[in-house]
């Protein structure tokens, strides 16, 4: 009898170690996250809680925004579908436990990508869709027109568990300037505080200030201060040691900046079909076998371009359209003075 | 040897299902945490923590450690209990004794109080008085002094600072007279039991705790002045008040709506303990010839207080973990300071989580002895 367990148990031994084998090559093809995400039929999206511009949602619960086109372009390319998302709203304190604990796939959240959130905590930044800063925020009436003119005992409103925190401690501890930091969890929260008098300065990333501002009581009175104390570039996140599924995440975002790069629209892609440039082709799928690497079809980019658009498109449709930043600044182009600049998608 | 294993077995099955249950849980985050690479540990603790927080009892800024923002967060959430639970009971007992009362309008105004506060939701409560009633405070440069000194505006009330000399000395003089109290108490139960003789013994202790501490300042050396804020300009609309004492408005709205929602449910309490004793109490207390004063003191509540003090541990246990929602107001306290601010910027959420159950655990479990040790102080001693 026992004679037989131990063989019995070294055949159980010998079939899982196959097994995982098994299991491990076909990981390297298709992810689980991908896997799991097909088989759920939706991608699971980490959103702001309302930052018009970034992701905000409707009456109607639709979502709208930069950071959401990232998500709907990742549904479009593994799902065929850009509207196949589910969002979840998370404040600045939930985001990355969500993420971690694998609630959702993306984290696509105005998130700065700094090296300790990249190294430490189980994340991976997969790319930058917005080169912002902060800023500060007052009321034109008082006068300020920069941050020099700021005086000891100033009270900020800010979020809590961002880096705006830091930055701002940085700030007003470099110029010896004593301040008292007002810390929210929400943001409709330091936008009430704020609006309501409670604080003279308001700051967080300009993008996010000129977002915010259009929801204050009349947004006219208020003013955003030209300095920028923090590089702050904001992108896409997923878990680590998912590969795969890092990779599609960071080429959807890359695909709508390249599409915008050689003139690629939701209106011209399958036009473009028949482009003389082998690059164009290779976007939108006529040439090459690009999708494959991911375990994808040939028309992932093609997907993500008609449905979502470029980056350019996205930016147009949420951002300035919108009148939160007209101007887009660094998050131009590289060929157009711009600091945008993608690998080739080759 | 049977029978001690059926008595030993069920105790056996649960601590296994106990160790089991818990290994599965450690088992189970150790294997996701290693394979999303996080690390464990409270090293953190001991690196320095780079945020700044508003409001502060000891000396802290973003230099001082995680520990020391841990420090700041459990010491402004005691804070914010003790005042809390000191202000509910007094509004509790007042509202309690007032619901008794046989006079028509203040039975009913406490009546409604109750029924009102208890049933909406604290969270709410919280809201109503930072977002709607402190917003309408006035902006610093258009508050109006209260008693000249005083300043209640949006950005918080500004009190005037004590400025002491030879502070100890009046600390002294206060420490004394409360042991003369005490003496003078323990001397008037033994007249009273021995001889039968009364005396005024609250007046005397009141007497006392003006009067030591008076001559302090006569011939102590003590001195005391205030520095009365003063309103600075910072630009064109913008003004704060400088020096003096500034309580700012999340400590003032999160006080004020943890003690009108617990008082609540500590004046139903109250009721409950004095209507729980006997009318024949009450009558027999009177008809030996007890003043009505001395049947409350003597008779009555001794008797209700045993029925008041276990439930209304649990109020004040209540506050203490509501105090927790400052967070929606960004008062600074634990959750906000340590289980929000620090958590993000270190990514440590079991070991900070962890740490932060373990000390509203122990918060609770103290107030738990403390009460029940005060409960068994008045509970009828069978001689």
């Amino acid at each position: 009898m026992f004679k037989y367990l131990k063989q019995l148990t070294s055949l159980v031994a010998m079939v899982a170690v196959l097994f995982t084998f098994t299991t491990e090559s076909m990981a390297a093809k298709k992810s689980k996250t991908l896997k799991n995400t097909q088989k759920k039929g939706f991608v699971r999206c980490g959103v702001s809680q309302g930052l018009p511009g970034f992701s905000n949602a409707d009456a109607a619960g639709n979502w709208t925004g930069v950071d959401v086109d990232v998500c709907r372009a990742v549904a479009a390319a593994v799902l065929g579908d850009a509207n196949k998302v589910k969002f979840t709203p998370l404040s600045a304190k939930e985001r990355f436990t969500a993420l971690t604990s694998g609630e959702i796939d993306i984290l696509s959240r105005n998130t700065t990508w700094t090296l300790s959130r990249d190294a430490d905590i189980g994340l991976t930044f997969v790319g930058v869709n917005f080169y912002d800063g902060q800023g500060f925020m007052v009321r034109k009436s008082s006068g300020i027109t920069s941050v020099n003119q700021f005086k000891n005992g100033i009270s900020a409103c800010t979020n809590i568990g961002t880096t705006t925190e830091l930055n701002m401690r940085d700030f007003f501890n470099s110029r010896g300037i004593s301040y008292e930091p007002v810390a929210f969890e929400k943001a409709d929260e330091v936008v009430a505080a704020y609006d309501s008098g409670r604080c003279d300065t308001y700051t967080t990333d300009k993008s996010g200030l000129a977002a915010q501002r259009t929801k204050m009581s009349n947004p006219d009175e208020h003013i955003v201060l030209p300095e920028t104390i923090s590089k702050e570039p904001l992108g896409p996140v997923v878990r680590q040691g998912d590969s795969v599924w890092e990779d599609i995440v960071r080429w959807s975002l890359n695909a709508m900046i390249e599409a915008e790069e050689y003139g690629i629209t939701s209106a011209n892609a399958d036009s473009m079909k028949t482009s003389d440039n082998p690059a164009i082709k290779r976007l939108v799928g006529a040439e090459g076998e690009l999708g494959a690497a991911f375990g994808l079809d040939n028309e992932w980019s093609l997907r993500i371009i008609k449905q979502v658009g470029n980056y350019g498109e996205s930016y147009k449709r949420n951002i300035a359209d919108t009148g939160i930043l007209p101007d887009r600044g660094p998050n131009q182009l590289w060929t157009k003075g711009g600091i945008l600049y993608v690998p080739p998608a080759r | 040897m049977n029978f001690k294993l059926k008595d030993l077995g069920p105790q056996l099955i649960t601590v296994i299902a106990v160790v089991l249950i818990f290994g599965f849980f450690t088992y189970n985050a150790q294997i996701n945490m290693e394979n999303r690479g996080i690390d464990f540990g409270y090293g953190f603790l001991s690196q320095e923590s780079s945020f700044d927080v508003q409001f502060s009892l000891i000396e802290y800024d973003g230099s001082h450690s995680y520990f020391r923002a841990y420090l700041v967060g459990l010491l402004n959430t005691i804070l914010v209990s003790v005042i809390g639970i000191i202000i509910a009971t007094i509004i509790g007992v007042i509202v309690g004794v007032a619901r008794l009362s046989p006079n028509y309008l203040i039975n009913k105004f406490a009546a409604y109080y109750v029924e009102f506060f208890r049933n909406i939701p604290l969270l709410l409560q919280i809201f109503f008085w930072y977002f709607a009633a402190l917003r309408a405070l006035p902006l610093p440069q258009d508050a109006e002094a209260i008693f000249g000194v005083f300043f209640l505006t949006i950005k918080g009330l500004y009190v005037p600072a004590f400025i002491w000399e030879n502070f100890n000395i009046f600390l002294y003089s206060i420490v004394a007279s409360i042991i003369a109290i005490i003496v003078i108490r323990i001397q008037a139960k033994k007249l009273q039991e021995t001889q039968g003789k009364q005396i005024p013994v609250f007046f005397i202790s009141i007497g006392l705790i003006l009067i030591l501490p008076l001559l302090s300042f006569l011939i102590g050396g003590v001195s005391l002045s205030f520095e009365i804020p003063k309103l600075k300009q910072l630009a064109a609309t913008s003004f704060v008040y400088d020096g003096g004492l500034s309580l700012p408005p999340e400590l003032i709205a999160l006080t004020l709506s943890l003690s009108l929602y617990t008082a609540t449910f500590i004046a139903e309490c109250v009721r409950a303990g004095i209507q729980g004793v006997g009318k024949g109490q009450k009558e027999a207390a009177a008809s030996i010839g007890l003043t009505p004063n001395q049947v409350l003191k003597l008779v009555i509540m001794p008797q209700a207080l045993r029925i008041i003090i276990p439930p209304t541990t649990n109020q004040y246990l209540n506050l203490t973990k509501n105090s927790s929602l400052a967070a929606a107001i960004a008062y600074p306290d634990l959750v906000l300071v340590f289980a929000g601010t620090a958590l993000m910027q270190t990514g440590k959420a079991i070991e900070i989580v962890s740490i932060t159950m373990f000390t509203y655990l122990s918060l609770s479990i103290s107030i738990s002895i403390l009460m029940n040790w005060y409960n068994k102080k008045i509970a009828i001693q069978e001689k």
